[in-house]
């Protein structure tokens, strides 16, 4: 009936309004920003070009230097323990314990409150034990961290655990039977049966967990909100816990001429960003085995 | 081919549909620039917000001009009026903080020298300057603080034994509050209160009040003797005056110095109408939440902030403004003269003065204010009449919100006993230098 061309056409035409929206939304805002992150501007319609100013200006900013290893220790730290817990998690609701959906759903449903909303639910929960101690997550940089680990991994393991039970029912029942009869034993199965076959959702499980965690903003302005702060030598401000996304953001708004020294640190982020998870697509992927 | 039609007839349809919704936000744009002029104002004040979306009403209806008013969230201003300046239709009112903030929007502000509602003014003092001495903004809400007394309990502590001071006039100096605040702990129990101040709470909704406004206090005395307004970095010659008072309220406080680091706005708030401490600094707009939850105006006094300084019993109550209107150079000149009538009906009409003294409870600059029911105003022209000098609101030449949170988080670290005062003085001293730099350089 329809001629090859012609189908061309009315799929270019039903792809334009997603496209526009990518283009407006997406491209658009991606292109002026890292034009905007050259320049010198108060109001983005009101840019005057600067050169690389601000990058030099973002280097120098020793809160986001320090932001920068902050997040970076955030997220070996939190990846790992997610991981962890939802591999462990998915391994033994796929055992075929008595209302395994039951906990499944529970597992699941932390990911479905609103990032800002935990961080002040855990907050209060937080302070309420550390009360008893004197002390406060505002107080010691330490609670600080690993109170945003505990938020994270309970937010996200669950998330972890759906994509980690669905690979592993996916790895035929034969090869276990095959590995058996050729004696392997339990350990032997999870090494080198289990764990290979699952790669691809190793892959993508910590694909998801390294750019959440570096990306992270609203859990960490609603818990800690970057306290407690310490004026450094120099009587610059630095936020103890405070991760790149939210220097960042605090950058843009600290004063009128910080506008774009925000936005050279965000292209910076950026590229970070885009480094890591490529680099870490690339290995995981070369493990992935072939069914 | 019946398959074609349809294909064809959705198609075309969802084209319709786009092009419709094209025509409409065009249209949108278009209706709003009428001959008239239209007003937008950016509202800071969020517990104002419904008394100006009425006045706003009132306002259309009088005069056929339509006026929006939008209310940025709590401490979000800077970012709402970033985004909001980037549109076609811009605030054409907004406002600006003081000094430091009208820096950072100098370039998008009209002249309002030769403006009806800078007329309007009882004082010149109330307009703000640009460093080229042009008048860009005008102050339109005047305030007060100090530290706010219950009376009641106050009286019930000069009626007892254990006081060495017995009336309110002697109450003129760091050391009698220190003596007062004492003898008030010791003995919290026999007053049935549970500490003299209420908590100094170091949460973001509660820290404004010590490192922004109580550190008005310091800075105001070194202004005075160095006799200047504004600097680029400051001594802080009077940072032990400031220790000595935060030492007065963490220590003759509700509870222990450990908890303060999350003790809210609202904590402190609940504490003080409940008859649990008898100081509470804070100012004139807690007039009305403290009034709603049970206070009366006989319960009610506020007392000048004492930090040891010299001459201090002459210092009357902090008063001053934050909150200066500006008008959008970038608005249309229609939007301009429209916005510029608005204010002045604001601050000169029977209406608009109304609405401000009663609706908003505020005391407005102007020659045709409507007195204020507000106690606190009260006190503040009472100790005005008696001689009384008011501190002025330097905290408006802060070189920027980084340096305050600097300070703000040393003193809760120095409250919860984690960090030294030493840091409070270098986020300070040096913070100023540096944040200085930063925002002007």
């Amino acid at each position: 009936m329809f001629r090859k061309p012609k189908r061309k056409i009315y799929s270019l035409i039903f792809v334009l309004p997603t496209f526009a929206a990518f283009i407006i939304g997406f491209i658009y805002p991606f292109f002026s920003g890292v034009y905007l992150s050259f320049c010198k501007f108060r109001t983005t319609s009101n840019a005057k070009f600067i050169g690389l100013d601000n990058y030099v200006k973002a280097f120098e900013n020793e809160g986001f230097l320090r932001s920068f290893w902050f997040t970076a220790l955030f997220v070996v730290v939190s990846v790992v323990l997610i991981n962890l817990i939802a591999f462990f998690v998915a391994y033994a609701l796929t055992l075929g314990i008595r209302g395994s959906n039951v906990f499944r759903t529970v597992f699941f449903m932390p990911n479905l409150i609103g990032g800002i909303i935990l961080g002040f639910i855990w907050q209060q929960i937080f302070n309420g034990v550390l009360k008893h101690y004197g002390t406060n997550l505002a107080l010691n940089s330490t609670f600080g961290f690993w109170g945003l680990i505990i938020l994270m991994c309970w937010q996200q393991a669950g998330y972890m655990m759906i994509i980690y039970i669905a690979g592993f029912q996916s790895v035929p029942s034969d090869l276990y039977e095959a590995a058996k009869i050729d004696g392997a034993n339990k350990k032997q199965l999870l090494k080198n049966v289990t764990i290979p076959m699952m790669m691809p959702s190793i892959t993508i499980c910590t694909f998801l967990t390294l750019t959440n965690s570096f990306k992270l903003f609203d859990q960490n302005l609603a818990l800690t909100g970057g306290a407690p702060g310490v004026v450094s030598e120099s009587g610059t401000m630095i936020y103890q816990t405070e991760m790149m996304a939210l220097n960042i953001y605090n950058t843009f708004y600290s004063n009128a001429n910080s506008r774009g020294v925000g936005q050279a640190e965000a292209v910076i982020f950026f590229v970070i960003v885009v480094v890591i998870a490529l680099a870490q697509l690339a290995i995981t992927r070369k493990r992935e085995v072939q069914q | 081919m019946k398959k074609k039609i349809i294909r064809k007839a959705v198609a075309t349809s969802m084209a319709c549909l786009m092009a419709a919704s094209c025509m409409a936000g065009l249209a949108g744009c278009g209706s709003s620039e009428t001959e008239k002029g239209s007003v937008y104002y950016l509202n800071f004040k969020p517990e104002q917000d419904k008394a100006w979306q009425e006045l706003a009403k009132v306002y259309t209806k009088e005069t056929g001009v339509d006026v929006k008013v939008t209310t940025a969230a709590e401490g979000k201003y800077e970012e709402t009026l970033t985004a909001e300046m980037d549109k076609e239709t811009a605030p054409s009112l907004f406002q600006v903080n003081g000094p430091v903030g009208l820096a950072n929007w100098n370039d998008d502000c009209i002249d309002l020298g030769d403006s009806d509602v800078f007329k309007e003014l009882t004082n010149e003092s109330y307009a703000l300057k640009d460093t080229e001495g042009t008048v860009k903004g005008i102050a339109y809400v005047i305030e007060s603080y100090g530290i706010i007394y219950n009376k009641t309990l106050l009286q019930k502590y000069f009626d007892s034994d254990f006081s060495s001071v017995k009336k309110i006039e002697d109450l003129n100096s760091f050391d009698k509050l220190k003596t007062v605040a004492d003898e008030i702990q010791k003995n919290a129990k026999a007053l049935g209160v549970k500490g003299a101040f209420a908590s100094t709470g170091m949460d973001g909704s509660s820290d404004w009040r010590f490192k922004t406004h109580l550190a008005n206090l310091p800075i105001y005395y070194e202004y005075k003797a160095d006799n200047i307004t504004s600097t680029d970095a400051i001594k802080g010659t009077f940072l032990d005056n400031y220790k000595q008072i935060f030492d007065l309220y963490i220590t003759d406080s509700t509870c222990k110095p450990t908890e303060l680091a999350s003790k809210t706005g609202a904590d402190a708030e609940t504490e003080f109408f409940k008859g649990e401490s008898v100081f509470f600094q804070n100012g004139s707009w807690e007039y009305g939440i403290l009034t709603e939850n049970g206070m009366t105006d006989d319960d009610l006094g506020m007392l000048p902030i004492y930090i040891g300084a010299e001459g201090e019993e002459n210092q009357g109550l902090c008063t001053g403004s934050e909150n200066y209107w500006v008008v959008n150079k970038n608005s249309s000149e229609a939007d301009q003269k429209a916005t510029l009538d608005f204010m002045k009906w604001c601050v000169s009409s029977d209406k608009g003065t109304k609405a401000m003294a009663d609706d908003m409870g505020f005391v407005i600059p102007f020659k045709n204010a409507k007195e204020a029911t507000n106690v606190f105003v009260k006190a503040d022209t009472e100790y005005t009449a008696a001689g009384k000098e008011p501190v002025s609101w330097n905290f408006t030449t802060m070189p920027s919100e980084d340096w305050k949170n600097g300070v703000g988080t040393a003193l809760t670290q120095y409250a919860a006993g984690t960090g030294k005062w030493d840091d409070v003085v270098k986020a300070f001293v040096d913070g100023w230098k540096t944040e200085y730099a930063k925002a002007n350089g």
